[in-house]
């Protein structure tokens, strides 16, 4: 059974130029798998890198060596070697991501926002915006706030929000960063909940909690992102 | 101031001018619509006083022409009558003020009402021979839209038109699409004048003396004035009859008649005004 | 995002020289329909160079540039006529100045500058051209009643929503815009913003945007092209090289971002 992805031997090195061209090596061989309708969660400590192989994976940060292959509909794609094109065409099509800190576009209604991912699949605006609405009320945003741009949430009405359009498009592999950070006892249990759905039809999920509850109750696996730690950082040359 | 009377070469100008000219007219002819650029030349009147017109008049006029010159209609005011003498005196042709003895028109502000025929060339006086001018200042701008068939900008001035006013309300020198190609103003004429220029038997030039432009309309070419299909061109209507000859359908102007602001309405073709009025009183038992 | 496979525009060693010096050189990228292409860099850097030699105002001294027209004939841009290339202005491009003065005529009303493109392809039917030019007023978030308002009484912001109606009302493939949103106030900026990324996603637009603001590439770009002193530094997905940028003037120009 193909995995959903499949990472191989991926190494990553920050080089900050500006700070004279010091290297800071992260990963060193990086390998592990994610199957459909299961929850592996990295694990390590702060710094270690999780955050950066959720990046890795959906594309955002790029990759030294080895390879992150992505099992789609159209076939699979190595992300690692992947051009714009085809990593914007998986971000639609495949990889759905719901990272820590709501990045949104001003001034669009948070509605909208949650629709989107929709929208852009060809789903009408009229029937994606009745699915947000859902979500967003299973997420305990009050209907007032769905037609008000997020920027002026609070913490965790911003990260809900973030959470609804991630979830909506219930895509194939779903990236999770922090998902409960900024959220109370209730509006967790939701996202567990929502977790729990998605895996049970056959949604594959990568994800990063620091919440123990949470991690227990939807991880199948873990992976312990130190053993990857790459050497300690050293001056180019 | 006694001495020898100056003699002129016939029309003013010397021959390689008219030569000159002539070529300007035939490559007018032969693109009709199309500006001609061509060397302007000191006449004896101001710019702005229809010195193209005279031009294009002297390089064609011979003796055997017979010269009607109108201003408004009217071939009695200053400046028709000017030009008149001007000819006589350098030319020594024959004048007339009926349209239908002339050989050669030359006009400023009117087509007349008689109805023209092949033998006749009319010569328009023209002050700005550019349509797009005033939307478009740049010269190098309004060619490149000549030579591509650009003239969208022309409808943006018709629908600004229509926007302001709800009509167009250009009514004279009103735009016109030349044989389906070039856009061309038919000089301060009222519109009520464009629809004489369709397909008519006469040969019709135009000669813009300060910008240094010829143009022409050769007989019986399409002249259409430009129009929205809800928006089409009108003609303006004068529904009274003059007040001198009783003519109704032809263009007419107002004359205040007394400090009190009285008016009446004539023909401004004043030719057209006097025989019919004649041809009347011949009708009038004795 | 238009999903047509074809690509519009292929640029191969693109440069422009003034005299001995270059503005930009040896520039390559592919454009796709539907596309956003942000071409960032400060001043000097050769982007609006760069976009001059694209949309054919400035001449290529090298390279080429393939383009797919509408009926799909393909052709080196550089190589095409006046005439043609005045037919691609007029029919499949768009160009959105960074002063809204140079792209507007600024003393005809707004409906008449929202319909000249329309009038100047042939429509003929006062009362269509004005209702296109009152939907278009709206779709920018213009009050329909300055339809017959001239720009010149019109703020900064206004102007630029207006000169972007009248440059997609015929439905364009391929917009350039230089630097849409400079000059204009921060909640201005934004609200432009807004629209051009709505219209691009609703229109299926092609977009090369110069901008000096790694935000705005952010905000509307899918892929970025990082320019300095006229040569690519680095280019890439849109969010890769603001957030993991690899050449050292592209993590200068990220670090310099005011209030990170």
């Amino acid at each position: 059974m193909t995995p959903l992805l499949a990472v191989n031997g991926v190494d990553k090195t920050f080089t900050m130029h500006l700070q004279g061209g010091q290297q800071l090596p992260v990963l060193r061989g990086l390998t592990f798998e994610v199957g459909r309708g299961e929850c592996v969660v990295l694990t390590g400590a702060s710094g270690v890198g999780k955050s950066s192989i959720l990046k890795m994976v959906y594309g955002n940060y790029g990759v030294d060596a080895g390879t992150i292959v992505l099992d789609r509909a159209a076939g699979p794609l190595d992300l690692a070697g992947a051009g714009p094109r085809q990593i914007l065409a998986a971000r639609r099509d495949t990889m759905g991501y719901v990272s820590q800190f709501l990045r949104a576009v001003p001034r669009v209604p948070a509605l909208q926002i949650v629709a989107e991912p929709l929208v852009a699949r060809g789903v009408s605006r009229a029937d994606a915006e009745e699915r947000a609405a859902g979500l967003l009320g299973r997420l305990n945003i009050p209907e007032r706030l769905w037609a008000l741009p997020p920027a002026t949430f609070s913490g965790g009405e911003q990260q809900r929000v973030n959470i609804a359009r991630g979830f909506i498009a219930e895509l194939p592999l779903l990236l999770l960063d922090e998902p409960t950070a900024s959220l109370d006892v209730r509006n967790g249990e939701v996202v567990v909940e929502l977790i729990r759905e998605q895996l049970a039809a056959g949604v594959g999920m990568l994800g990063i909690f620091h919440d123990l509850d949470v991690r227990d109750a939807v991880a199948n696996r873990a992976i312990d992102v130190e053993a990857f730690e790459a050497g300690p950082a050293r001056m180019a040359g | 101031m006694t001495g020898e009377p100056i003699s002129y070469n016939t029309g003013y100008l010397d021959e390689q001018t008219k030569r000159m000219l002539r070529r300007a007219l035939l490559k007018a002819v032969a693109i009709p619509g199309f500006q001609v650029p061509f060397a302007s030349r000191e006449v004896p009147m101001p710019r702005g006083w229809g010195t193209g017109g005279v031009q294009v008049t002297a390089a064609l006029i011979g003796e055997d022409d017979v010269l009607k010159v109108i201003d408004q209609g009217a071939d009695d005011t200053t400046n028709a009558v000017s030009i008149r003498k001007f000819f006589v005196a350098v030319a020594g042709v024959a004048t007339t003020t009926r349209t239908d003895e002339a050989s050669i028109i030359q006009t400023r502000h009117r087509v007349p009402e008689t109805p023209l025929s092949e033998d006749q060339i009319m010569v328009y006086q023209v002050p700005g021979p550019e349509p797009l001018r005033f939307l478009e200042r740049r010269e190098t701008e309004t060619r490149r839209m000549h030579a591509l068939e650009d003239y969208g900008l022309m409808y943006v001035k018709l629908y600004e038109d229509i926007a302001t006013h709800g009509h167009i309300a250009t009514t004279y020198d009103y735009p016109v699409m030349v044989n389906g190609r070039y856009l061309m103003s038919p000089s301060p004429i009222p519109s009520f004048d464009n629809p004489k220029l369709h397909r008519s038997p006469a040969l019709h030039l135009f000669g813009a003396g300060r910008e240094k432009r010829i143009y022409a309309v050769p007989p019986y070419t399409d002249v259409e004035s430009l129009g929205f299909e809800d928006y089409p061109f009108e003609p303006q209507r004068f529904e009274d009859p003059c007040a001198i000859c009783g003519s109704v359908g032809v263009y007419m102007d107002e004359i205040i008649t007394d400090d009190a602001g009285s008016s009446m309405l004539v023909c401004s073709d004043t030719d057209h005004c006097e025989r019919t009025a004649a041809a009347k009183t011949e009708q009038v038992p004795a | 995002m238009n999903t047509d496979d074809r690509v519009l525009m292929q640029a191969r060693g693109v440069g422009h020289n003034y005299g001995d010096r270059f503005g930009c050189c040896d520039v390559s990228f592919e454009l796709w329909p539907g596309e956003v292409l942000a071409v960032v860099g400060e001043s000097g850097s050769g982007k609006t160079t760069l976009l001059g030699a694209l949309s054919q105002r400035l001449a290529l001294s090298e390279g080429t540039i393939r383009y797919r027209l509408a009926d799909g004939e393909e052709v080196e841009l550089s190589q095409l006529s006046e005439s043609r290339v005045r037919n691609l202005w007029r029919s499949e491009w768009g160009f959105v100045h960074q002063n809204p003065e140079d792209g507007l005529r600024m003393h005809v009303s707004a409906g008449g500058n929202i319909g000249e493109p329309l009038m100047a392809t042939g429509w003929r039917h006062y009362g269509t051209i004005r209702a296109t030019a009152s939907e278009w007023l709206e779709r920018v978030e213009i009050p329909v009643s300055r339809i017959d308002d001239a720009p010149v009484t019109f703020s900064g912001g206004m102007r630029q929503r207006l000169q972007i109606a009248r440059n997609l009302v015929v439905s364009p493939r391929l917009v350039f815009m230089d630097e849409p949103t400079s000059g204009l106030d921060v909640s201005v900026q934004a609200r432009l913003l807004d629209l051009i990324r709505y219209l691009v996603a609703e229109l299926g637009l092609a977009v090369v945007i110069v901008t000096h603001d790694l935000g705005v590439a952010r905000l509307i770009s899918h892929r970025t092209i990082v320019m300095k002193e006229g040569r690519v530094i680095e280019s890439g997905l849109t969010d890769r090289v603001l957030d993991d940028p690899q050449a050292e003037y592209t993590q200068l120009l990220v670090s310099s971002i005011l209030g990170g």
